[in-house]
C-alpha cells in the first residue's frame, strides 16, 4: 500500500484533533483532542520513517509518546482539580488569567 | 593722589553697606552715617580738584587702576578710574548735590520708620553713579549705569506698601532695561571693532573705523542716553519716577542721575563726531523731547510732575547741544551743572511746600503759600526765575548759549534746531510762570486730604531750608561764575574740544529774541492763571491739554502695544507650551496607552482563543515557508 | 601611587550616603548632622582639587586609571580640566547650603498619612519608616555621582553616571514633595509623581538614544577612552565618516539637550522644579542639569568637532528660541517655582548660546555662566523656598505685602532676583555679558536677540517681587516670620559668593581660561578679530 495514505490519514485525524481543541469545551474532550492530534504526529513521524527508510522519526515516535503519557498525568491532575473546585469542566470558566 | 579716586566710590559704598546689613541699632545714627560718608566723598572730590587745578590743562586727567575684572582671552575688562576735567565736573555735582540732599533728608524723611534704608539707598545712588562717570570702560560705566538704575528702582519704590510706587519702579526699571540694551550692544560692537572698549583706546582709534560702524555704535549709545535720560521715545518712566519720596526725585531724577545720557554722549563725542548722522539723530531727539516735556509740564496739575515735565524738557536741550557736536559739548555739560542746581533747588522747594501741605500734590489745591512759607518762596522763586532765563541768573548763561549754538550748526537744521530751542524757552516761561503762579499767588485753594486733615502750611525745619538756600545761591550764581572770560569752556575744552561754528545771527540777536519769547511766555501765564482765580478743579481743557495730562498718550500707546500685547503673548505661550510642545510628549504617551490598551483586548483568557492565534500563527508561518519556497 | 584624591571626592559623599541612610529611625537629627557632615568634608575635598590644580598645566590633572571591564576596553578613568574643576567646585559648594536649606523637609508632618507616589510604606508603620535618612542619603547619592560625572574621562563610565543619577533624582521627586502645592491635597501625590515620572521618562529617552552612541562609537573608535579618541581624531588616526559623526554626535547631543534642558524638550523641568521641594529643586536646575551642559562642552565638541559646527547655526536658533521663550513663559506663569524654572530655562538657553558660539568668551562666559547660575537660583530658589513654607503656597496671587513683614527675607529675595536678572556687580553679570560678547562676535544677530532676553528677565524678576513683596499687607502673610538663624545662614554666604564673583571673577576665570583654549583647539576655531586694531 502507498504510505503516502497514512499522510492522508495523520492529517485527516491532525485537523479532527485540533477542530476539536478549537471547538469543544469539556476539557476531557479538549485534552483527548490533543492526544489525537499528538498521535497524528506519531503515524507521521512513523510513516516517514518508513519512507525515508531510516530510525529516526521512530524514536522521535516514542518520546512523543512519553511525553503524551507524562502530560496526561500532570493535564488530567490539573482537569480534576479544577473540576473539584468550580464543580465544571469547561475550559471557558477557566479564564481567570486575563486582566 | 590717583589713589584717592577709588575712595570717592568707596565712601558712599561702605555708607550703603553698613546701613543696609547694619541691621536696627542703626536706625537712630543711620541718616548722620550717610550724610557724613556723602560729605567725605565731596570732600575727598574738592581736595583732587584744587590738586587738579594746580596742574597744566593738558595733563590734568588721573588714571587708577584696580585690579583686572573679568580676564578673558582676548577680553580685557579692569575695573580701573579715569579723573579728568569732564569726570571732576560731574563729580563735584554729584557729591555736591548730593550731600545737601542727604543734610535735606535728614528733615524731610524724619518720621518715615525706613528712614536708615532711605540713606543707605541714597548712598548706594552716590556711589553708583560716582562709579559711572569715573569709569574708565565702557564695561565699568555699565556697571554703574545700571547700579543708577537698581538705585533709582529702590528709591523711587521706597514706599512700597503704595501699589503705584511699586509699579513705578518696575516701569522705570523696564524702560531704563530697554536702554541698557543699547549701551551692551554699542559695547559689543566696539569689541568686534575694536577689541577693547576702554576709553582710551576705542576714542583713540575711532579714525580707522568705518563710518557705518560707528554710527551704530552711536546710534545705540543714543539709545541707552535715551532710556536713562527719559528721552523720547523712552521717556514715560520719568513722571512715574515722581512716586518716590522727593528728595530722590531731586537728586536722581532731575540733577545727577538723568543727565547720565548726556555725559554718555559727550564722552563718547570722537565717536559721534566721526558719525554724522548719528549726530544728528541725537540733536532731533533731544529738540524733540524739549517741546515734548514742555508741552506735558504745562498741562500736569501735580507740582512733582510738572517739574518732572521741565525736567525732561531741560535735558531734551542737553541732549539737542549734545548733537550739535562739538560746537555744543561744552555747552550741555555747563546747563547741566546750572540746571542741577536750580531744578534740585525746585525740587527740594516742591518737597518743603507739600512737607507743610499733608504731601499734598496738586497745585490747584494750593495757592498764596508765599505768606506761609517765605524761605520756600524766596527759594523756589531764584529758581524759578533761573530756569526760564531771566538774564544774570544761571539759567540764562547756560541756555542761551544752547540757542546760539543751535542757530550756529548752520544750514536748514541749524534754523530749525534753532527755532524749536527758542520755542522750548518760550514754553518753559508759560510752564514755569504757572508753577509759580499756581503754589505761591492767588487765593488759598485748600482742602482737608483724604482722612479729614485740614492742611497748615508752615515752614520747613533747618536741615530743609539750609540746601534750599545754598542751591539757591547756585542756581543765581553759578552761570555768571562760569561765563566769566569763558571759564567753564576752558576747563572742559581738553576734553570735548570747541568749535565756535559759525552763526548765522549774532548772538546778541538771539540773546534779544529769548528775552521777548520769555516775556511771551510768562505774559500768557500771567493772563491765565495770574489774573483770574485757578479753578480747583481742572477744566476739561483742550485736546492737546487732555493729551498732556495723559502724557501725549505715551502710555496709552505702551498699554495697549507693549502691556497688552506682551500679556496676550505670554498667555498664549503658556497655553502652546503646556497643549502643544508638552501636547506632543504626552500624546506620544497616550496613544501608546491607547494602543496597549487596544491590543490588551485579545487576551481574553479564553484557552480557545490562544489556540487559534496558535494555530493561525502556524499556519501562517508554513505558508510563509512553502511560498518562499516556490518563489 | 598618590592618594586618589579624585575618587575620595566622589567617595565620601557616597560613603555618606550608607552611612547616613543607616542612622536608625527615631534618630532623625543624628542623620541630618551626619549628611551635612560628609558634605562638608567633600567641600574641603574639592577645595583640594581646586588648590592642586594648576591652570597652566596638563589638560587633565589628578587623574586616575584603573581597568575596569577589560573586555570591552571600559576604564575606569579619571581627570579634571578647569571646566570640571569649576562645576566640581560648583557641587561640593552648593550641597551643605542644600541640605541646610532642606532641613526640616523631610520631617515626618504631624498629620502623615501614607502618601501613595512616595514608595515609603506612610504613617501605619512609623517606627519603620525613616523618609529623612532616606532624603538626605538621596541628596548625598546624587552629589557622589554628579562628583564622579564631572570626573570621569571614559565615555562608558560617564554614561553610566550619567544614568545612574535618575535613579536617586527619581525618589526624590517623586518622594518628598513640596508640602505646598498649587492643587488640592488629593491631587498633590498625582501631580508629583507625573513629575517624577515625566523627568525619568525625559532623560531615560535622551539616555537611550546616547547609549546607542556610546556603542556606535565604541564601533567606530574602538574604545571608550576619551583621551584616546580625541587624540585619534586631533591627529587624523581616526577618520569618521561624516555622516556617522552626525548621527554620533546628534545621539549625544540629544540626551544632553534633554538635560540641560533645551527648547523644546524642556517641558519636563518646571513640572519636576515645582513638585520638588525647593532643595532638590536647586538640586535638579543648579547641579544636574549643569551636567548636559557640562558634556556638550566635553563630549560634543572634543568628540566631533566637525558635527559640532555642523549643527550649529540650528543650535544657536535653538538656544535663542529657549531664551525668548522660557522669559515669556516665566513673565506667564502664576506659580513662582514654575516661574524660576523657566528663568532657568532661558538661562541655559544663554549657556548653551555661548558654548555653541565658539568664540573664547563665549565658551568662557558659558562656563562661568553654569556656576553662576547655580549660585544665583540656589539663592532665589531657597529664599523661595523659605517664603513657600511660610505661607503654603506656590501661587504668586497668595502674597502681597512681605516686604513689610518679613524686610530680610524680602531683601534676600530681591539680591537673588538681582542676581537672575544680571545685575552688574552680583556674578551672573560676568558670565551673561561674556556669552553675549562671545555670540555677539561670532553671530552680530544672536547677540542682539540675546539681549532682549536681558529685558525679559528685569520683567519677570520685577513682576514677581512686586506681586510678592510689595503693595498693601495681604492678610494671610501678615503672622509670616522673617528668616532664621538657619535660613540666614543658607542664604547669606550665596550672596556673598555672588557678589565676590561679581566683582572678582579671576579666580574661577583663572581655571577656566585654559580649558576653554584647549576646547577651542579641539574644534579648530579661532576669535574673529577685531575691524581695528586699537592701541592698546
Amino acid at each position: 500500500m502507498n504510505p503516502v495514505n497514512y499522510l492522508y490519514l495523520a492529517a485527516l485525524l491532525f485537523t479532527i484533533g485540533a477542530s476539536g481543541v478549537l471547538i469543544r469545551r469539556n476539557a476531557i474532550v479538549v485534552f483527548m483532542c490533543i492526544e489525537l492530534m499528538l498521535n497524528a504526529c506519531n503515524l507521521t513521524l512513523v510513516t516517514f520513517s518508513r519512507m525515508h527508510g531510516n530510525l529516526d522519526g521512530q524514536i522521535l515516535a516514542f518520546f512523543t509518546m512519553v511525553v503524551a503519557a507524562a502530560e496526561v498525568v500532570v493535564g488530567l491532575a490539573i482537569i480534576v482539580s479544577l473540576f473539584r473546585s468550580r464543580h465544571s469542566a469547561s475550559v471557558d470558566d477557566a479564564s481567570l488569567m486575563k486582566l | 593722589m590717583e589713589n584717592l579716586i577709588a575712595l570717592l566710590v568707596a565712601a558712599p559704598l561702605l555708607g550703603a553697606a553698613v546701613l543696609l546689613c547694619g541691621g536696627r541699632r542703626l536706625d537712630r545714627s543711620g541718616h548722620w552715617i550717610g550724610t557724613l560718608l556723602a560729605a567725605a566723598s565731596f570732600v575727598i572730590g574738592a581736595v583732587l580738584f584744587t590738586d587738579m587745578l594746580g596742574k597744566g590743562a593738558d595733563d590734568r586727567a588721573l588714571h587708577q587702576k584696580l585690579f583686572s575684572w573679568i580676564p578673558v582671552e582676548g577680553f580685557q575688562a579692569d575695573v580701573a578710574f579715569q579723573l579728568d576735567q569732564l569726570s571732576m565736573t560731574f563729580v563735584l555735582l554729584i557729591t555736591g548735590v548730593g550731600t545737601l540732599i542727604h543734610i535735606y533728608s535728614i528733615g524731610y524723611m524724619e518720621h518715615d520708620e525706613r528712614r536708615r534704608r532711605f540713606f543707605g539707598f541714597l548712598n548706594l545712588f552716590l556711589a553708583a553713579m560716582l562709579l559711572l562717570v569715573l569709569a574708565d570702560n565702557y564695561l565699568l560705566l555699565y556697571a554703574g549705569w545700571e547700579g543708577v538704575g537698581l538705585a533709582s528702582y529702590l528709591l523711587i519704590g521706597f514706599w512700597q506698601h503704595k501699589p503705584s510706587a511699586a509699579t513705578a519702579a518696575k516701569k522705570a526699571f523696564l524702560v531704563n532695561r530697554v536702554g541698557d540694551i543699547g549701551l551692551s550692544i554699542a559695547i559689543m560692537l566696539m569689541f568686534t571693532t575694536f577689541g577693547t572698549f576702554a576709553f582710551g583706546p576705542v576714542l583713540g582709534a575711532t579714525g580707522d573705523a568705518s563710518e557705518g560702524k560707528l554710527t551704530a555704535i552711536g546710534l545705540m549709545l543714543l539709545l541707552a542716553a535715551c532710556g536713562k535720560s527719559a528721552q523720547v521715545p523712552l521717556q514715560s518712566w520719568l513722571g512715574d519716577a515722581m512716586e518716590g519720596p522727593t528728595p530722590v526725585s531731586a537728586l536722581i531724577h532731575a540733577a545727577t542721575m538723568v543727565t547720565a545720557g548726556v555725559y554718555l554722549i559727550v564722552r563718547s563725542g570722537v565717536i559721534f563726531n566721526a558719525a554724522p548722522d548719528a549726530q544728528l539723530v541725537v540733536a532731533i531727539v533731544g529738540a524733540v523731547t524739549l517741546l515734548f516735556g514742555a508741552i506735558v509740564g504745562c498741562a500736569k496739575d501735580d507740582i512733582k510732575k510738572a517739574l518732572a515735565g521741565s525736567t525732561m524738557s531741560q535735558i531734551g536741550y542737553m541732549v539737542l547741544a549734545a548733537g550739535l557736536g562739538p560746537i555744543g559739548y561744552v555747552f550741555a555739560i555747563m546747563h547741566l551743572v546750572t540746571h542741577g542746581f536750580f531744578k534740585a533747588g525746585l525740587f527740594l522747594g516742591a518737597g518743603s511746600v507739600m512737607h507743610g501741605m499733608n504731601d499734598e500734590v496738586d497745585m490747584r489745591r494750593y495757592g498764596g503759600l508765599r505768606t506761609y512759607m517765605p524761605v520756600t518762596f524766596v527759594t523756589f522763586g531764584l529758581g524759578y526765575l533761573a530756569i526760564i532765563g531771566f538774564p544774570g541768573l544761571s539759567g540764562f548763561f547756560s541756555k542761551d548759549k544752547i540757542i546760539e549754538a543751535a542757530f550756529a550748526k548752520g544750514g536748514t537744521e541749524g534754523w530749525i534746531l534753532g527755532s524749536v530751542a527758542l520755542l522750548g524757552a518760550a514754553i518753559t516761561a508759560f510752564y514755569m510762570t504757572r508753577v509759580m503762579l499756581m503754589t505761591f499767588f492767588g487765593q488759598k485753594r485748600w482742602q482737608p486730604d483724604a482722612e479729614g486733615r485740614e492742611p497748615h502750611p508752615h515752614e520747613s525745619p533747618k536741615s530743609m531750608t539750609i540746601p534750599m538756600i545754598v542751591l539757591a545761591f547756585g542756581s543765581v550764581f553759578a552761570g555768571g561764575f562760569f561765563s566769566i572770560g569763558d571759564r567753564f569752556l576752558h576747563w572742559l575744552e581738553p576734553v570735548t574740544g570747541h568749535d565756535h561754528g559759525d552763526a548765522p545771527i549774532s548772538a546778541t540777536t538771539v540773546t534779544a529774541a529769548t528775552m521777548v519769547v520769555l516775556v511771551i511766555g510768562v505774559a500768557v501765564a500771567w493772563s491765565v492763571y495770574g489774573r483770574k482765580p485757578v479753578p480747583a478743579v481742572a477744566p476739561r481743557g483742550s485736546l492737546l491739554t487732555r493729551a498732556a495730562r495723559r502724557d501725549l498718550l505715551q502710555d496709552d500707546f505702551n498699554h495697549v502695544v507693549l502691556v497688552r500685547g506682551g500679556e496676550h503673548l505670554t498667555r498664549s505661550l503658556v497655553y502652546v507650551d503646556h497643549t502643544l510642545v508638552d501636547g506632543v510628549v504626552n500624546g506620544t504617551a497616550a496613544s501608546m496607552g491607547g494602543l496597549s490598551g487596544r491590543l490588551r483586548k485579545l487576551q481574553n483568557g479564553y484557552a480557545r482563543t490562544y489556540a487559534v492565534s496558535m494555530f493561525g500563527g502556524t499556519a501562517v508561518l508554513i505558508a510563509a515557508t512553502l511560498l518562499m519556497r516556490a518563489v | 601611587m598618590s592618594f586618589p584624591l579624585l575618587t575620595a571626592t566622589a567617595a565620601l559623599p557616597a560613603i555618606g550616603a550608607v552611612v547616613t541612610a543607616a542612622v536608625p529611625a527615631g534618630r532623625r537629627t543624628a542623620a541630618k548632622w551626619t549628611a551635612l557632615f560628609f558634605s562638608l568634608g567633600t567641600l574641603v575635598l574639592a577645595g583640594l582639587v581646586f588648590a592642586r590644580f594648576e591652570p597652566g598645566g596638563d589638560r587633565y590633572q589628578l587623574t586616575e586609571s584603573h581597568a575596569w571591564i577589560k573586555d570591552f576596553g571600559v576604564r575606569y578613568d579619571l581627570g579634571v580640566d578647569g571646566i570640571g574643576v569649576a562645576l566640581l567646585g560648583l557641587t561640593a559648594l552648593l550641597m551643605p547650603f542644600i541640605l541646610l536649606a532642606g532641613w526640616h523637609d523631610a520631617d515626618p508632618s504631624p498629620d502623615s498619612r501614607p502618601e501613595s507616589g512616595g514608595g515609603d510604606t506612610g504613617g501605619a508603620r512609623p517606627y519603620r519608616w525613616r523618609p529623612t535618612q532616606g532624603f538626605f542619603a538621596l541628596i548625598l547619592m546624587v552629589e557622589a555621582m554628579v562628583i564622579l560625572s564631572f570626573e570621569a574621562t571614559d565615555v562608558f563610565l560617564f554614561y553610566i553616571l550619567f544614568e545612574a543619577m535618575l535613579i536617586p533624582m527619581y525618589f526624590l521627586i517623586g518622594g518628598f514633595g513640596d508640602r505646598a502645592h498649587a492643587g488640592t491635597d488629593d491631587n498633590a501625590a498625582a501631580q508629583r509623581s507625573y513629575a517624577a515620572v515625566k523627568f525619568l521618562l525625559y532623560n531615560l529617552a535622551g539616555g537611550l538614544i546616547m547609549l546607542a552612541a556610546v556603542i556606535g562609537l565604541y564601533v567606530v573608535a574602538g574604545s571608550f577612552s576619551l583621551a584616546e579618541i580625541a587624540e585619534a581624531r586631533a591627529n587624523g588616526s581616526l577618520e569618521m565618516a561624516g555622516s556617522t559623526e552626525k548621527w554620533l554626535f546628534l545621539g549625544f547631543f540629544f540626551a544632553f539637550a534633554v538635560k540641560a534642558p533645551l527648547w523644546p524638550l524642556h517641558t519636563w523641568l518646571p513640572n519636576a522644579m515645582g513638585e520638588a521641594t525647593a532643595p532638590v529643586a536647586v538640586l535638579i536646575t543648579a547641579i544636574v542639569d549643569k551636567v548636559g551642559t557640562f558634556a556638550m562642552l566635553r563630549y560634543c565638541l572634543q568628540l566631533f568637532p566637525d558635527a559640532s559646527k555642523w549643527a550649529t547655526p540650528v543650535i544657536v536658533v535653538l538656544a535663542l528660541v529657549s531664551i525668548i521663550y522660557g522669559a515669556l513663559l516665566a513673565v506667564g506663569q502664576r506659580d513662582i517655582k514654575r516661574l524660576i524654572a523657566y528663568a532657568s530655562i532661558s538661562h541655559f538657553g544663554f549657556i548653551v548660546l555661548g558654548i555653541f558660539a565658539m568664540t573664547s568668551q563665549g565658551q568662557s562666559g558659558a562656563t562661568l555662566y553654569m556656576v553662576n547660575h547655580g549660585i544665583s537660583t540656589a539663592a532665589l530658589m531657597l529664599v523661595a523656598g523659605f517664603l513657600i513654607t511660610r505661607r503654603g503656597s506656590r501661587l504668586i496671587a497668595d502674597y502681597g505685602g512681605v516686604q513689610k513683614v518679613a524686610p530680610v527675607l524680602a531683601g534676600t529675595f530681591l539680591i537673588g532676583g538681582l542676581a537672575t536678572l544680571s545685575l552688574p556687580g552680583l556674578a551672573p553679570f560676568v558670565s551673561e555679558f561674556l556669552v553675549l560678547v562671545g555670540a555677539f562676535s561670532a553671530y552680530p544677530a544672536a547677540g542682539i536677540i540675546a539681549t532682549v532676553g536681558i529685558v525679559l528677565a528685569a520683567l519677570y524678576v520685577l513682576v514677581l517681587y512686586q506681586r510678592t513683596m510689595t503693595g498693601p499687607v495681604k492678610e494671610s502673610v501678615r503672622a509670616m516670620p522673617d528668616l532664621r538663624v538657619r535660613e540666614l545662614a543658607v542664604v547669606v554666604p550665596l550672596i556673598a559668593l555672588l557678589l565676590f564673583l561679581g566683582v572678582f571673577p579671576k579666580p574661577v576665570a583663572d581655571v577656566v581660561n585654559p580649558a576653554v583654549q584647549h576646547t577651542m583647539q579641539d574644534v579648530q576655531k579661532k576669535d574673529p578679530q577685531p575691524e581695528v586694531e586699537a592701541a592698546k
